[in-house]
């Protein structure tokens, strides 16, 4: 038997993955009857609904033949890889992580990590433009976040601060 | 008349210099982040949050507002010039907007988009004043059973008229019931699917979910593409006024639009975005004249429809949250947010309590439209101007705004890594051709959904068939029933299918 339509018969595995492990979840909490639902009762019954919509997508994925197979495609990692680190990154210098002994950064250090890391992920790197603009949304950041709407963000890293 | 006291009293309120400053304020940055594409109300309005806390809670509403039906006129012109959706909810924009901008008809094409707003937003924020009192009354009448049905039939609602596999958008949905569900639950204060990490037990925050879906989401699969020329006609806007066969073309298209998008606004899982889907959809099964320019080939109504159907829809998707407390999509969540800071529980007893608050928002959404007309087609070359500026440099900073938005609302960096997550799941939603608005919706609607429907069989004693017994309920669920039936008969699946597809 092969997969018809690969997007919708992975699509149904994940739907019944996902489903299955909140349901298995759920009978870990009292489940309760329909009078006095207990905390398991909700997500017990859309868990196992779950389940059989994506049992349903993936039969019919199987079944059901489509033009082109509805190929997934080729997964590109560079730009999921680079924004997501520079999101860590940003987070990381921000708020600084104890467990490696760093301390926070502040949002100063951190914008600049963040563009300069995301500004990887697409497919011109131009180093002198990034530097320019990074400083720009930290002039612009500055401004508006801590100057004007007042918000509580750490700016500069806390040795320097005290 | 009432109508008329409520309406004075609105106005009374709106026009105050304070206010009136604050609406431009939302206008301007509405329209701003609606002509940027990649970043949306949502990451907007998230940022802006905490920044409400000093403002009275009149002007944050409105300012708020202002952001939400402002980013409708913004995302046309973006959807226009560059054939980029400026925001998700004018992705039908670009078929034909594009296509006559490529004729050199941009200028007529942003000034129906405009009218079009202008005209809907009008028109809406009279059905919002209009309707909003006797849906309150009808409200009070509403037990859990009858939320419960009602948020059926929303979900329903917002699957059924979505495009692609209906299934699919169901599994979604119930996905996002699921996620909704993480955290403690109120009843019995037990911790649910949290893994012992405190910051899980307060729920997913949805401002993380959505920009890590909706933001990032989108930024990756943008960049994955390969890169395409795309012509950016920002010289060639002349002639904004449309000719008089456009005008005899547009205006039942607006007419049509506005309707559709009223009505799909007040569905609890309808708005901006289901508004412009369907009306391009039945403007696209309107039979043309002869001679007309076909769809997807630079279509004035193609353009005048679904621009009219967001705008109406934006203004009209406050009446599930004002009358009801129900957000009917993720930015009405977040108004929700904004109520609560101020000690504003939404729901049917606003309008009675906060009078001066209730009439004041939909008069400022009057006077809000006024400015964005006068912002959007005067001002439109300011616009086109930002236009010009480079997706690589756009991208890092749209980045930066999710980060720092969803730091603000918890001050924690703990979001931080869930939108990162987030993001990564929107790439693979993406990858499998599954939809996350459905998902979203879910995930707002949870909590209420099992707490309703907690309460509904408490009352009942566990008899489930309390749903049908009662007859506001029962005619609820008939509603979600007929719309799945419907879209299920075999001869109107295929039309369906057939008015999804993009050509």
């Amino acid at each position: 038997m092969s997969i018809k339509s690969q997007k919708d018969f992975f699509s149904g595995v994940v739907f019944m993955a996902v489903g299955g492990a909140f349901a298995w979840g759920a009978t870990n909490y009292t489940v309760g009857n329909s009078a006095r639902m207990g905390p398991g009762y909700f997500p017990l019954m859309l868990g196992v609904l779950l389940a059989l919509i994506g049992a349903v997508v993936a039969f019919k994925a199987l079944v059901i033949e489509t033009e082109d197979g509805d190929k997934i495609g080729k997964w590109i990692w560079r730009p999921v890889g680079y924004i997501v680190a520079a999101n860590l990154a940003f987070g990381v210098l921000l708020g600084g992580l104890p467990s490696i002994h760093l301390p926070a950064m502040g949002m100063v250090i951190a914008i600049i990590a963040l563009t300069l890391i995301s500004a990887k992920a697409g497919t011109e790197f131009i180093l002198k433009e990034i530097l320019i603009l990074s400083a720009l949304l930290v002039v612009g950041s500055y401004v508006t976040f801590i100057l004007l709407l007042k918000l509580q963000i750490p700016v500069w890293p806390t040795f320097i601060t005290g | 008349m009432d109508l008329i006291a409520n309406l004075s009293l609105g106005f009374g309120v709106a026009f105050t210099p304070i206010n009136l400053l604050y609406a431009f304020i939302g206008c301007i940055l509405g329209t701003l982040i609606g002509v940027l594409p990649g970043i949306g109300p949502v990451a907007t309005i998230a940022m802006l949050l905490p920044a409400t806390y000093a403002l009275p809670p009149v002007s944050a509403l409105i300012m708020l507002a202002g952001i939400y039906y402002g980013a409708q006129y913004g995302g046309s012109t973006t959807a226009i010039l560059v054939n980029l959706p400026g925001e998700s909810s004018s992705i039908v924009t670009c078929i034909d907007g594009y296509q006559m901008a490529r004729k050199g008809r941009a200028g007529p094409a942003l000034a129906a988009a405009g009218l079009g707003s202008f005209f809907a937003g009008c028109v809406g924020t009279l059905i919002l004043a209009a309707f909003a009192p006797p849906l309150t009354e009808l409200a009070f009448k509403f037990g859990p059973a009858e939320y419960f049905s009602l948020m059926i039939l929303g979900l329903i609602g917002a699957v059924v008229l979505a495009s692609g596999s209906l299934l699919k958008a169901i599994g979604m949905i119930v996905l996002g019931l699921l996620l909704g569900l993480v955290g403690t639950d109120v009843n019995s204060g037990v911790a649910r699917y949290s893994f012992d990490i405190p910051e899980l037990t307060d729920g997913i925050g949805f401002v993380a979910v959505a920009m890590g879906v909706f933001g990032y989401g989108e930024i990756i699969s943008n960049l994955a593409l390969p890169e395409e020329h795309r012509e950016v006609f920002t010289a060639k806007v002349q002639g904004l006024w449309p000719t008089k066969q456009d005008f005899k073309d547009m205006t039942p298209a607006v007419l049509r639009g506005t309707f559709l998008g009223s009505a799909l606004g007040i569905l609890p899982g309808g708005g901006a975005l289901l508004a412009s889907f369907a009306a391009y959809a039945l403007e696209k099964k309107m039979k043309g004249k002869p001679g007309e320019v076909p769809f997807g080939k630079g279509n004035i109504r193609g353009v005048a429809g679904p621009e009219s159907a967001n705008n109406a829809g934006a203004q009209t998707s406050f009446i599930p949250l004002l009358t009801l407390g129900i957000p009917p999509n993720a930015v009405m969540a977040l108004m929700v947010g904004a109520m609560t800071i101020h000690n504003i529980q939404p729901g049917p007893q606003v309008m009675t309590s906060n009078p001066e608050l209730f009439w004041g928002l939909i008069a400022s959404m009057w006077i809000g439209n006024l400015m964005l007309i006068v912002l959007n087609l005067p001002l439109i070359g300011m616009w086109i101007k930002l236009l010009t500026v480079p997706y690589r440099w756009l991208f890092p900073a749209i980045v930066l705004f999710c980060a720092i938005g969803v730091y603000t609302t918890n001050n924690s960096t703990f979001d931080i890594w869930l939108v990162a997550a987030f993001g990564f799941i929107g790439y693979a939603f993406n990858k499998l051709g599954m939809e996350p608005s459905p998902m979203m919706l879910g995930f707002i609607l949870g909590p209420m959904m099992e707490e309703n429907l907690r309460r509904a069989l408490l009352l009942s004693r566990g008899d489930w068939s309390v749903f049908v017994t009662r007859g506001l309920s029962a005619g609820l669920l008939v509603a979600a029933a007929l719309m799945l039936v419907i879209v299920l008969l075999p001869s109107i699946k295929k039309k369906r299918e057939e008015a999804f597809v993009e050509d």
